[in-house]
Order: C-alpha cells, then sequence, then structure tokens
C-alpha cells in the first residue's frame, strides 16, 4: 500500500542523509523549519503590533481588513518566482511568506482584542491603569487565546506553502514531492506529503499547547464546555466579532 | 481558509484534509499499475471515437507549448476538431496521458523519448533512434512520425568565468573542477541520462544536483550567474545561452542523444492524411526557427503562444 511504502522511505535512513543526489530528510526538514520560523517571527513581528493597536485603539479596522483581504489575493508561487528572480535568496522568499501569514494573525490579534467584554475595559480604566497597562495586564492575556489561534493559522499555512519554494531551488520538503512527482515516484511523493503534513501537525499541537497555558484562568477555551460554568454576571455583552469575510 | 482558527479542532481538520487529499491524489495514481496519470485527467473529455477530433498536449515549458500549438493549427487548418491541453508536466505525466488517450498527439524529443521507452536504450545517432522508438512506442498505444530537423537538446552550461577559472570545454572536463552543484529539472536525478549518467558515462563523482523546477528557464539562469550553481542544464534552442555568454561544454561521449522533434500520435487517430499533413509541418521546421520562436516567446513583449505558432504556420505557407 503506497501509505505504508512512503512510510518505509521515510523510516529508510539512507533518505535521510540524501535522495536523488539532492539533501536528504534532516537537511531539507531543517532548512523548512527555518525558512518557516524566520517567517513566522517576521510575521509576528509585522502583525502583532499592527493588530494590538487596531484592536486596543478601534482604529483603522477597515483599512486593516481591506490590506489583508487584498495582501491574501497574492498569488504566492507567482510572487515567489518573481521576487526570486531579483534575488535567488531566503530574505524574498520570507517576504513572501510572511505577506501570507499576517492575515491570519492581524484578525486573530484585533479580533481578540474587540472581543474582550467592554466593561473589562471601562473597569480598568476606572481603576487608573494607563493605556499601556490595560494593554499589557488585561487586554493581552484575555485575548491570548485568539492571538496564538490567529499564529497558529498562520504558521500552519506558512509550513505547508514553505514547499513552494522547491520549485526555485531553495530546500524544502517539497523537493520529495516535487521531485516524486518528475519522476513517477509516488512512493516519495507521498513521503513528501507526509512529512510536511506531520511537522505541520507537530508544530500546531506544540502552539495548541502552549495556547492552554497561555489562556487565564476563568476565560473560556475556545469552545470548550467551560463557557457556561464561567461566565459570571448577566453582563449585557457585545455582539461575537465578526470577521473580515 | 478562515482568518481566524480558533480551536486546535479547526487546524487539524484542515491539515488532516490536506492529507488525505494529497493521499488520495496519490492513489488514484497507481490504481492504473502506476501508469495513469492525473494532470491531465481532469478535463474528462477524452477524445477517443471521431477520428477527426484531436487533443493536443505538451511538456510543461515554452518551446513545446508552441510545437504544441504549431501542430494542432496545422491540423485545424485542415478541417480537425483540435483542442489543447498545454504544458501538462514532464514526460512522466504527458505520455502516460497520451498512452490512455487523454491527449492524442504531443510533440516528443527524439532522444528522450528513446530513453522513457528503453531504460538501458544507447542509440545515439538518428537513425538509431528512430528504429528503437518504433520498436516500442507500441505501448503508449501511439505512433512516432517524421522526424524535424529541428533538434533541441539537453547542453550543460557555466558561465564563461567558471570555464575559464577551470579550463572547461567539455563535460568530461567538469572531473576536474573540484564538487560543482548542477542545476536542472527535478527529473534529472532520475534520468538515464541524467546525474547517473553523467556519472556512468564520464564517471563523474563530483555532481551535486539542485532541482530547478522551470526548465532551464530563468530561475536556472539566475543560479548560475549568481554563482548558486555551476553548471546549469539548459535547452540548446533557449537564447539565454547566447544573451548572457554561457559556455555550453561539449558533449563527446553523447550522453545526451539525439533530440530532434518527434511529433507522436495516438495509434487511433493516425490515418494517413493526419499524418501527411504532421510530417509536413515537421519537414519544414528547422532548429533555427525554435531559436528564433524561443527568442520571440522570451521577448519583452510576451506574445501569446498560440499567436505565435499561428504567425510561424502563415510564414510557412499552411
Amino acid at each position: 500500500m503506497l501509505f505504508l511504502q512512503a512510510i518505509q522511505w521515510i523510516l529508510d535512513p539512507e533518505h535521510w542523509s540524501e535522495v536523488n543526489f539532492q539533501a536528504g530528510i534532516a537537511e531539507e526538514l531543517g532548512d523548512h523549519l527555518w525558512l518557516s520560523f524566520l517567517a513566522v517571527v517576521f510575521t509576528a513581528a509585522v502583525a502583532l503590533p499592527i493588530g494590538l493597536y487596531i484592536g486596543h485603539t478601534g482604529r483603522g479596522r477597515g483599512f486593516a481588513i481591506v490590506v489583508a483581504n487584498v495582501v491574501r489575493a497574492v498569488p504566492t508561487l507567482g510572487l515567489l518566482s518573481v521576487l526570486l528572480l531579483v534575488s535567488l535568496t531566503i530574505p524574498p522568499a520570507v517576504f513572501v511568506f510572511v505577506l501570507l501569514g499576517v492575515p491570519p494573525l492581524l484578525a486573530g490579534a484585533y479580533a481578540g482584542l474587540e472581543a474582550i467584554d467592554r466593561q473589562t475595559i471601562d473597569a480598568s480604566r476606572a481603576m487608573g491603569m494607563t493605556e499601556w497597562q490595560i494593554l499589557r495586564r488585561v487586554e493581552l492575556p484575555l485575548a491570548a487565546p485568539l492571538i496564538l489561534g490567529g499564529l497558529r493559522g498562520a504558521t500552519l499555512q506558512i509550513i505547508a506553502s514553505v514547499t513552494l519554494v522547491s520549485n526555485f531551488g531553495i530546500n524544502s520538503l517539497g523537493d520529495f514531492i516535487l521531485g516524486g512527482l518528475a519522476a513517477n515516484d509516488y512512493v516519495q511523493m507521498t513521503a513528501g506529503a507526509i512529512l510536511v503534513t506531520v511537522l505541520a501537525l507537530l508544530v500546531d499541537g506544540l502552539l495548541a499547547v502552549l495556547q492552554r497555558f497561555a489562556t487565564p484562568r476563568g476565560v473560556p477555551r475556545g469552545r470548550g464546555a467551560s463557557t457556561a460554568r464561567v461566565r459570571r454576571l448577566p453582563v449585557p455583552n457585545r455582539a461575537p466579532v465578526s470577521e473580515g469575510n | 481558509m478562515s482568518i481566524t482558527r480558533r480551536g486546535a479542532l479547526g487546524a487539524a481538520a484542515v491539515a488532516a484534509a490536506l492529507t488525505l487529499g494529497l493521499a488520495g491524489c496519490a492513489n488514484s495514481n497507481t490504481i492504473g499499475g502506476g501508469s495513469s496519470s492525473s494532470p491531465a485527467s481532469s478535463g474528462g473529455a477524452t477524445a477517443s471515437g471521431d477520428a477527426k477530433s484531436i487533443v493536443v498536449g505538451s511538456a510543461n515549458f515554452g518551446e513545446n507549448e508552441i510545437l504544441g500549438y504549431i501542430y494542432g493549427g496545422a491540423l485545424a487548418d485542415k478541417g480537425y476538431s483540435v483542442s489543447y491541453k498545454p504544458a501538462i508536466g514532464a514526460r512522466a505525466a504527458y505520455l502516460p496521458a497520451l498512452q490512455n488517450g487523454e491527449i492524442n498527439l504531443v510533440p516528443e524529443y527524439a532522444g528522450s523519448l528513446l530513453s522513457y521507452l528503453d531504460k538501458s536504450a544507447n542509440a545515439k545517432s538518428g537513425d538509431a533512434v528512430k528504429s528503437g522508438i518504433d520498436a516500442k512506442i507500441g505501448t503508449l498505444n501511439a505512433k512516432a512520425l517524421d522526424f524535424a530537423e529541428a533538434a533541441d537538446s539537453d547542453s550543460l552550461n557555466v558561465t564563461a568565468s567558471f570555464a575559464k577559472e577551470k579550463g572547461l570545454t567539455s563535460i568530461a572536463d567538469l572531473a576536474k573542477a573540484g564538487t560543482v552543484t548542477l542545476a536542472a529539472n527535478p527529473e534529472f536525478a532520475t534520468r538515464p541520462d541524467g546525474v547517473k549518467g553523467l556519472q556512468s558515462v564520464y564517471g563523474l563523482k563530483n555532481i551535486k544536483f539542485k532541482a530547478i523546477n522551470d526548465g532551464g528557464g530563468p530561475t536556472t539562469l539566475k543560479a548560475l550567474v549568481s554563482n548558486q550553481v555551476q553548471v546549469a542544464d539548459i535547452y540548446s534552442t533557449t537564447p539565454s545561452i547566447k544573451q548572457n555568454k554561457l559556455v555550453t561544454l561539449t558533449d563527446p561521449k553523447n550522453l545526451f542523444a539525439s533530440q530532434q522533434v518527434v511529433p507522436i500520435v495516438s495509434t487511433s487517430k493516425a490515418t494517413s492524411d493526419l499524418e501527411s499533413i504532421v510530417n509536413g509541418v515537421s519537414a519544414k521546421l528547422t532548429t533555427a526557427d525554435l531559436l528564433d520562436l524561443n527568442t520571440k516567446a522570451s521577448g519583452s513583449d510576451k506574445p501569446d503562444y498560440q499567436a505565435l505558432a499561428k504567425a510561424w504556420l502563415s510564414e510557412k505557407g499552411f
């Protein structure tokens, strides 16, 4: 069976050092992770400040939605091929994947802040907290689950899309998929797909754990059953934030 | 994908769907004994039945697409109903599509076709290649028509400065160049006349491979001139070789076989009428034409491939 053969292919120690005169699984995996990591870090560096600003002040939300949606319409493969012709190096590739990662994280950040009960914020302000303190000590912890949710979405998309750089001679797990396709070697192709999927799931799992720990006590975790239990006072709640599309 | 993903469930479901999608895709390709291939099958309209309706396929690089439009255009002029499946993919994708009737005609290159059909083939001259192909092509339910004079072979190229520095004129000279990285399409890694051929025919053990999936196009060129790779496989009719003063390494041991253009057509469609039309086109197709078409196609005004094919046909009096 193809799936089992692919697993066997992955477990073959030879394939970890070299595959068809090219980098083996170990090197491709490392390069794939490194490129994804860089992209996620820069995504966070761009999207978090903007998202928190929008969420905290409520300013520029419409503008951000428009920009994020326009950016999402950019064809990643096409942009890669154009930018890598300028310089066949890592930075332009990272730039393209940052464009891919910013919309989900941006949305997570401002939606997370906007979803916080206004009365909580007003109470903090009434207690004499500065805007910065409100952001850091009230809004950020309360919005953490949604922000991390956005980060997970961005990370998942980046890890899956980094495979594209293999078209241009930059190492990634996509090399196995492309090489397998070109040589009619579906075992290798499936193995490449499995590797990408497992990597994405593992990283997503790690972030899920982080998300759990980042959730302050008393805040409902996602769609968990705890919602009913922690609802304290029948406050007039704002309607849930509607999303960009 | 939605903007936010609130739960682990959503993310996992997406990833799982992806896995299933990929696995399912690969599975469907192997059920048919590994012979059917998906890229061309999406259209669904297989062109069996009416002998006058032809589906022309082509490989995923410009020259071959133009050739597809040239042969298709000539047939359309003579009353055939022609549809196109351009840029299907690599040989391993479009030949199975021909075999199972999803496409009926595809412009091929003699040497590569032979080594696809017969892994142990070592015929290099035009005639030997032709008889080798004729002996094996039945397995594709297809027939090879006349070879055109036009040829477009793989060629290994280095930059002028690298050639001078290492004293390179032929592929054999690469032995003294230290470890070099070679860029080519991904299939070059497994092709018998790819890296394996460099090892067995030229005894080169110092070649590292880097797959760049653009058929010796702009990215490959970029990698070569920026010295990320030292050798690049670029088709011999590519204008960029001259434009960038690349040095094409000679191939004294004929690693790359004669690569004349040869249209291959499904047996069920190979009427004598069709053959004479296609052969008429091949008779007028020269290597200079290919270079000219490729130069135009890579020009700044980016003409449409089909328009280029039309222009060639009318220029040659079809």
